[in-house]
């Protein structure tokens, strides 16, 4: 018992030794926690907030509505309406390829849909949304939130979307958005967001920044799953402005709709302010399809389609002005004194230069023309003669001062200048001497002379307020950075053209299309809205063999689309107090006189039932609308003759 | 030798009822309910100011706990002598049992569903072994220890479980096991250079162990090792709670204003990482209040371990001390980045019941321990035997 109780002591004072050991060791363990406290949260502790606010406060842009565009009268013809959408933060789920297979279960995803979304998945930061499916019902919402646990990383969205109510009546002037390339990127956030639109065309795109607006921010709180608890701050962005066009909506539509099946181009302009009122360009595209996304079948229907709808053709078309392009000529003769308005001209049905015979388009011809007659009749005979006594680079002075071979300067992108030869510039083009009988041709209209419809519609605006130097405009606002100002009212400078030599040739287009055998007396205006006065034009797109001419020239309907003329129309209207031109040109349709001169009649008389003016005669808008650069010289009534 | 001068009552343990209870240790009791009330304020806080789920099923738990420790610190010592191998058996073969025909939970086999509640054998097993091995050394003299012959049995004794809990596979509870043991050897007086040889021996082997690791055991102890490498995978976890901890600063956040825990950054608030939640919310002062109500229950295990008359005794308290600082060192050096993430539970604190019940089993032996201080007890636990 005592030896047991004495080996328990010695046991006791070893147990105290290497339990006062133990004790050591845990005092020392225990003060490794209490210093790794310190560390993580005294020392380093700043750095852990930080790291703590960057976890709960997400920085959310807001984007702002992009600004609307409207017509002169404040019609919309681009708006932005709801849309649902679909959206996948990439960095919120594990597996890409897993929540979209679950998504596709619940809405329709094409192989289409998703590569596009593994792409921009690639090209994004992995915290940025991205747009997995847009334009969604509302079954389809709540059957995605119903199903939400299910799909990490999914949101759903509401946001704007661009929207054209009058589809693909102003395509063209409007031009369309579209998702934004790479190549577009720049540090504006806003490009970065799911869904963002950039302007791809027409005033979208010249008026791109100041539609876009100012993004705003919103720091919300969000929890592990990025589900948003609260919004700490918020500051609103600017909306985009909104831009005013200076077309007019339903002549816009009337317009489209008078060209129909046909490829062509229709402008209706004031000749005193340039403004357009209408810019109609058929067959056309829908740009609410391009906002979508085309598919590339729809894509494919487009850019094959003979018709070219995706062409701006009123400037970009370029054609030959064929006997429009008579009254810039006779003004040139005028003012050259090569001839006198009274003189005539022998007109046997053709002319011979050396050894060749330059044709009239009436075989048997017109017999003596004056200035006025030959107009009317539109006479080819009649402008060799003179264009032979001008040359080439007189006819092409006068035909700078009325817009051709220069770009009108509108403001849309691909606006091209036509051509205006001169000698100079076809050995500079072509390396080639000018001969006489190109001058012949280009006096009436054909050969080298190329003019968009845009051109035409200026020519024709300027003859009619009196010559003075008028162009064109399709909005009420100027780009200015990210801002937009009002556009300074024109002062159109004179051209230099005597009033007299206008008068002689406005009189002409009047007898065009009021005199009895003038080549357009179809296209009258209907009772009651006055008179127009106009010209027609027929280019030929092929040459007429002497073969084909002997045998009867094959009339434009036997041929195959492609080589019939193009089928040209100018006027301007009322004929006693000039406010309006119209410019048509038909793309092989056949003769100006028949295709389009009753379109362009069709379309002046609209305007005219339009025009504010009539309706309400005081009305200080229509006044105002009316500024003093007219020349008093187009307001008086030139006596007729017939 | 004091012993000759205590009553022969005393030493029999013959006490009556309230001589166990005035002899108690009840600030030991207070300090257990102090830190389980940190818990439930805690378990509230994760809960976003709500009793449920967490705070109400936790009370009765440690309800339950509590008149188990009572109950415990009342039974006379030398009963968990006498019974200390046949507790060892039974643990060894429920943890046999779960081997065979455990269910699977949390991709490991762990648990034994006896109906009303989940039996984790190897939790029971921490408690068994340091009963199976104090009373091994109780019987050995010095001499004893220093035969390394002498040392194979405890040896086969703690490497029987570890092999198990290693098979199913849990690293944390093996390791703990083994520590756990090499103290109560340390503690016996096995001899100083046989410790540094089996270190030798476990450094030499830790490239054949990798071997045999899981995978996800690999990638855990790799993620600790270089957590930024994969900050949305396995490393996620600790990242998280090192940002929790770190932004709560001096003071913290205030008591429901942690943001990593409450926006739901920092994964199992209520569980494992419910010391980052404390210190991200109540700063580095709630969270060395908290360390020092641990240490000041080490401090009453070492004292009732230094206190006690028998070796028996001596081991028990060492060992469920030990356990217990296990416990809290292992959690907490987890959540903070200082070693790979393991499954340990924070004592009293964490929500579940089988830690919470191992280790107040283990304070009510303690505590026992420390109420039958005095008492006599012969090689096999008898007082007669001698």
């Amino acid at each position: 018992m005592r030896a047991s109780v004495h080996r328990d002591g010695d046991r006791a004072k070893l147990f105290t030794r290497r339990a006062a050991m133990l004790g050591a060791g845990k005092v020392v363990l225990v003060s490794a926690l209490a210093a790794r406290m310190y560390y993580l949260q005294i020392i380093e502790g700043d750095k852990y907030k930080t790291l703590a606010d960057e976890n709960r406060i997400s920085l959310r842009l807001l984007p702002p509505p992009r600004g609307r565009i409207v017509d002169r009268f404040g019609a919309p013809m681009a708006i932005n309406q709801q849309n649902f959408r679909v959206l996948l933060v990439s960095e919120q789920t594990r597996d890409v390829g897993a929540t979209l297979d679950m998504l596709g279960e619940i809405i329709p995803l094409t192989d289409f849909d998703r590569q596009r979304v593994v792409r921009e998945i690639r090209r994004k930061r992995s915290f940025m949304p991205v747009t997995v499916r847009e334009n969604l019902t509302w079954e389809d919402m709540a059957r995605i939130h119903v199903n939400a646990p299910d799909l990490p990383g999914i949101i759903i969205d509401e946001g704007l979307a661009r929207a054209y109510p009058h589809g693909d009546d102003a395509a063209h002037v409007l031009g369309y958005v579209a998702a934004v390339s790479e190549a577009e990127l720049t540090d504006d956030p806003l490009l970065d967001l799911p869904g963002a639109r950039i302007g791809k065309g027409g005033i979208e795109r010249e008026f791109d920044l100041a539609l876009r607006g100012r993004g705003g921010n919103s720091q919300v709180e969000v929890n592990a799953l990025g589900r948003v608890i609260r919004e700490l701050s918020r500051e609103e962005g600017d909306p985009g402005a909104e831009i005013q066009l200076t077309l007019d909506v339903r002549l816009q539509e009337f317009a489209s709709r008078q060209i129909g099946e046909e490829s062509g181009s229709c402008i209706v302009m004031d000749v005193h302010t340039g403004e357009v009122l209408a810019y109609a360009a058929q067959p056309s595209y829908d740009p609410n399809a391009f906002n979508r996304g085309l598919t590339p079948d729809e894509w494919k229907a487009l850019v094959s389609n003979p018709k070219a709808p995706l062409s701006n053709k009123p400037i970009s078309g370029q054609y030959a002005p064929g006997s429009t392009f008579k009254m810039v000529v006779a003004l040139a003769a005028l003012e050259a004194g090569v001839i006198r308005p009274e003189q005539t001209v022998y007109c046997p049905g053709h002319m011979s230069l050396g050894s060749a015979r330059f044709h009239c388009w009436k075989k048997h011809g017109h017999g003596a023309m004056n200035m006025t007659e030959a107009i009317k009749n539109s006479c080819d005979v009649y402008f060799y003669e003179i264009a032979k006594r001008l040359g080439v680079d007189r006819i092409a002075d006068m035909g700078r001062r009325f817009s051709f071979g220069e770009p009108t300067g509108l403001g849309l992108a691909g606006e091209r200048s036509g051509t205006m030869p001169t000698r100079a510039w076809k050995q500079a083009a072509l390396g080639q001497p000018w001969h006489q009988g190109e001058t012949l041709i280009a006096g009436i209209g054909q050969g080298y002379v190329l003019a968009t419809p845009m051109q035409l519609a200026v020519m024709t605006a300027r003859l009619a307020n009196g010559g003075f130097a008028v162009n064109p405009v399709v909005t009420r606002h100027v780009p200015k950075g990210r801002e937009i100002q009002e556009r300074p009212p024109q002062k159109a400078p004179d051209l230099g053209i005597s009033r007299a030599s206008l008068q002689i040739v406005q009189n002409g287009m009047w007898e065009v299309v009021n005199a009895p055998g003038g080549t357009a007396r179809k296209a009258r205006l209907p009772e009651g809205l006055g008179e127009m006065a106009g010209k027609t034009g027929t280019a030929q797109v092929r040459r007429i063999t002497k073969a084909e001419r002997d045998a009867g020239v094959t009339k434009n309907e036997d041929l195959p689309w492609e080589r019939r003329d193009h089928a040209l129309f100018v006027c301007y209207a009322p004929y006693d107090a000039p406010r309006y031109a119209v410019a048509v040109v038909i793309e092989h349709g056949g003769g100006g006189s028949t295709v389009a001169a009753p379109i362009a009649s069709a379309v002046m008389a609209e305007t005219l039932r339009l025009d504010p003016s009539r309706k309400v005669p005081d009305s200080p808008v229509a006044g105002g609308e009316a500024p003093d650069t007219v020349g008093s010289g187009a307001a008086v009534a030139p006596e007729k003759e017939v | 030798m004091a012993s000759e001068f205590l009553s022969p009552r005393l030493r029999r343990g013959d006490m009556t009822l309230g001589e166990k209870l005035w002899q108690m240790s009840w600030s030991l009791v207070l300090l257990v309910i102090a830190i389980a009330g940190v818990g439930f304020l805690m378990l509230y806080s994760a809960a976003n100011g709500s009793m449920d789920p967490w705070t109400s099923r936790q009370m009765a738990r440690f309800s339950v706990g509590l008149v188990l420790m009572l109950g415990l610190a009342l039974v006379d010592v030398r009963l968990f002598m006498r019974y200390a191998y046949a507790v060892y058996g039974i643990a060894l073969a429920l943890l046999v049992l779960v081997e065979v025909k455990g269910t699977i939970g949390m991709g490991a086999q762990r648990w034994i569903d006896v109906g009303f509640f989940q039996l984790q054998p190897s939790e029971v097993m921490k408690i068994a072994l340091v009963l199976a091995l104090a009373r091994y050394f109780h019987g050995a003299s010095i001499d004893d220890v220093g035969r390394p012959g002498y040392l194979l049995p405890p040896i086969a004794l703690v490497l029987a479980p570890v092999a198990l809990v290693l098979r199913q596979p849990d690293l944390g509870t093996a390791l703990m096991l083994l520590m756990g043991a090499t103290v109560l050897f340390f503690l016996s007086g096995v001899r100083m250079w046989v410790f540094g040889l089996v270190a030798a021996v476990g450094v030499g082997t830790v490239p054949v162990a990798w071997q045999f690791l899981h995978e996800y055991q690999k990638k855990r102890v790799l993620t600790f090792l270089n957590p930024e490498n994969d900050p949305l995978g396995a490393g996620y976890h600790i990242m998280q709670s090192k940002i929790a901890l770190g932004s709560g600063g001096l003071f913290g956040k205030g008591f429901m204003q942690g943001t990593q825990s409450h926006l739901n950054f920092l994964p199992e608030r209520q569980t494992d990482f419910i010391f980052t939640m404390l210190a991200e919310e109540l700063g580095m002062v709630g969270g060395l209040i908290l360390i020092g109500l641990y240490v000041l229950v080490l401090i009453y295990g070492f004292a009732i371990s230094l206190r006690c008359r028998q070796q028996f005794g001596r081991l028990v308290a060492i060992g469920v001390t030990t356990t217990f600082f296990l416990y809290v060192f292992i959690n907490i050096a987890m959540v903070m980045g200082l070693i790979p993430v393991v499954g340990v539970p924070l004592p009293l604190i964490s929500y579940g019941g089988t830690a919470m019940l191992t280790l107040m089993i283990g304070i009510g032996i303690m505590m026992s321990v420390h109420v039958h201080r005095d008492v006599q007890m012969g090689r096999r636990g008898g007082y007669d035997d001698d």
